[in-house]
């Protein structure tokens, strides 16, 4: 589902993010991407969304290479990939049915089918009686779910993450991964990022380990 | 990808095209309904914007109304141009009655009058007050003189065509028009069509600039939502469509002003200008601009504020990426 073929991201600046990087993760896998801080865990998860490109080296997603991704093939590359992000990157001003009805919204479903999966995804995180509150109103690890929420209504395929339990306490980030554990069951590849060693060690899932842009562990099967 | 256990999420990912074009028209009407409830929620901030269009649309369209008024006036006062027939010293007092007849079946002239030279000498010696020196000349020196009044003559090249063609006649020896002042007028409004035109460009110039620096004022306020947007995989024109929209409902709504501005002047000079017509024995009124004329403003400004739109969201959109 993702390749990325000996990969190399070097930043304008001169700082080498990536380092020859060749990983594949299948369909359906669930995998942890863990390191220090600096070790070029969201520099991989940006270039599987296009935020950045490769320096050196092919990335395939879902059978598409995406060196043959143009400007404008971006958007509808992004609406085929689910992000959770660290900073859960909500709107303050929208509720949060409309917040997570934004992908459906962007992909030109029609009303009703919008409220059909915005409540079904809602539900799923367990958040469907707080359809109309605003963000604000919510803790830390509700609007982690909202962002999760939003992450899967469009149904990708992939799903990425980027430190989702980062602020959350023990039993809160327990509860998060058991979320991501489900979706992977139904069938979506999951590439979460996290330092939590202690939690995803006890996961039992591949763990890909990076330090200072290399590989260090779990590149293949 | 495609395998047996293919799900439904993959296929509705990719939406066929006339879904794509029912998507387009519902973010369309969604935009607009959010872009207008956006300008209504701050009412006093977009009331002062439409106040600035309104004004700066307002000074060149009302000039021109203006100048369009005067330039009815002009037209409408009675025999504009008269034209006078200087005969030949050898046509005789029969021979100016024949071509006063000839003349006054044209159709194109309303009115021919005949002034014989004998009667112009008596005419002359009352009020010139030469009536002795005019009494040592042994003959008179003065021709016989056709008084043409043209049917119509609202241009002053028509009128100068038809004094030309008067000219014609071997009997006539000088076709005078007076029209100096009209030609002045004309000049005149000429003039002042160029300086509105030139006030008119620089302030619609003016317009796009006060839109496109109030859409980047709303693009900078929302710049956080576009990133989020175009994490999720927001198109930019999906990001740029509510802007455009706030365009032309500023740009709109300013129309709307200039039109009620330019209404309300009239309006107030109206009450002058009635006294003034009624001294003169004139039944001219005022015009205003009338239904067209305003909706034509109200397309104009939407039209500019889509074009501030569309310079504000090219220059500043696409440089805000996720980072």
């Amino acid at each position: 589902m993702i390749h990325f073929d000996r990969v190399s991201k070097r930043y304008d600046q001169g700082h080498d993010a990536l380092r020859e990087i060749s990983v594949s993760i299948d369909r359906d896998e669930l995998v942890f991407l863990t390191g220090h801080s600096g070790a070029g865990k969201s520099t991989l998860l940006r270039l599987i969304m296009l935020m950045e490109r490769p320096s050196r080296g092919q990335l395939v997603v879902d059978g598409k290479n995406l060196a043959s991704v143009g400007r404008r093939g971006i958007p509808a590359h992004r609406r085929d990939i689910g992000v959770v992000f660290q900073n859960h990157q909500l709107l303050f001003d929208r509720t949060v049915f409309d917040n997570v009805a934004l992908p459906l919204v962007i992909a030109g479903y029609d009303h009703r089918e919008v409220g059909r999966r915005v409540r079904a995804a809602l539900d799923k995180v367990g958040l469907l009686s707080r359809e109309q509150a605003m963000p604000v109103a919510l803790s830390g690890g509700e609007q982690q779910r909202v962002g999760i929420a939003r992450a899967v209504v469009g149904k990708p395929r992939i799903l990425l993450a980027d430190e989702p339990t980062g602020n959350l306490d023990p039993a809160l980030s327990a509860e998060i991964m058991t979320l991501f554990e489900d979706f992977n069951q139904v069938g979506v590849t999951v590439l979460i990022a996290s330092h939590d060693l202690a939690l995803i060690s006890r996961l039992r899932h591949r763990i890909i380990t990076l330090s200072e842009g290399r590989l260090v562990t779990g590149g293949e099967l | 990808m495609i395998g047996p256990n293919k799900r439904e999420g993959a296929s509705q990912s990719r939406a066929r095209l006339s879904d794509h074009y029912q998507a387009w028209l519902r973010h369309h009407r969604l935009s607009a309904a959010d872009s207008l409830h956006r300008v209504l929620d701050t009412p006093l901030a977009s009331i002062l914007t439409w106040l600035v269009i309104g004004i700066a649309m307002a000074l060149p369209v009302g000039l021109n109304v203006a100048l369009d008024n005067v330039s009815r006036l002009s037209t409408g006062w009675d025999s504009p141009a008269q034209i006078s027939l200087f005969l030949v010293e050898s046509v005789d007092l029969d021979g100016a009655r024949k071509l006063e007849k000839e003349l006054s079946q044209r159709e194109d002239i309303s009115e021919v009058t005949l002034v014989s030279r004998d009667e112009a000498l008596e005419e002359f010696r009352q009020l010139s007050g030469f009536a002795d020196v005019l009494d040592s000349l042994e003959q008179n020196p003065l021709p016989h003189l056709l008084l043409v009044t043209p049917e119509q003559a609202e241009l002053p090249e028509q009128a100068e065509q038809l004094r030309q063609s008067l000219e014609e006649p071997p009997q006539v020896a000088q076709a005078v028009l007076d029209m100096a002042w009209l030609q002045r007028l004309n000049s005149l409004m000429e003039l002042s069509r160029r300086l509105v035109l030139a006030i008119g460009g620089l302030l619609v110039f003016g317009v796009i600039l006060i839109l496109g620096n109030t859409i980047r004022l709303a693009i900078e306020n929302r710049r956080d939502e576009i990133v989020i947007v175009k994490l999720v995989g927001g198109s930019n024109p999906f990001v740029r469509r509510p802007f455009l929209y706030t365009g032309l409902w500023y740009g709109v709504g300013g129309g709307a002003c200039a039109a009620l501005l330019v209404s309300l002047s009239l309006w107030f000079l109206q009450g002058a200008v009635g006294p003034l017509a009624v001294l003169y024995e004139s039944e001219f009124q005022l015009q205003g601009l009338g239904l067209m004329g305003g909706l034509n403003l109200l397309i104009l400004g939407g039209l500019l504020g889509l074009a501030g739109a569309w310079v504000a969201v090219t220059r500043h959109l696409s440089s805000i990426e996720p980072r």
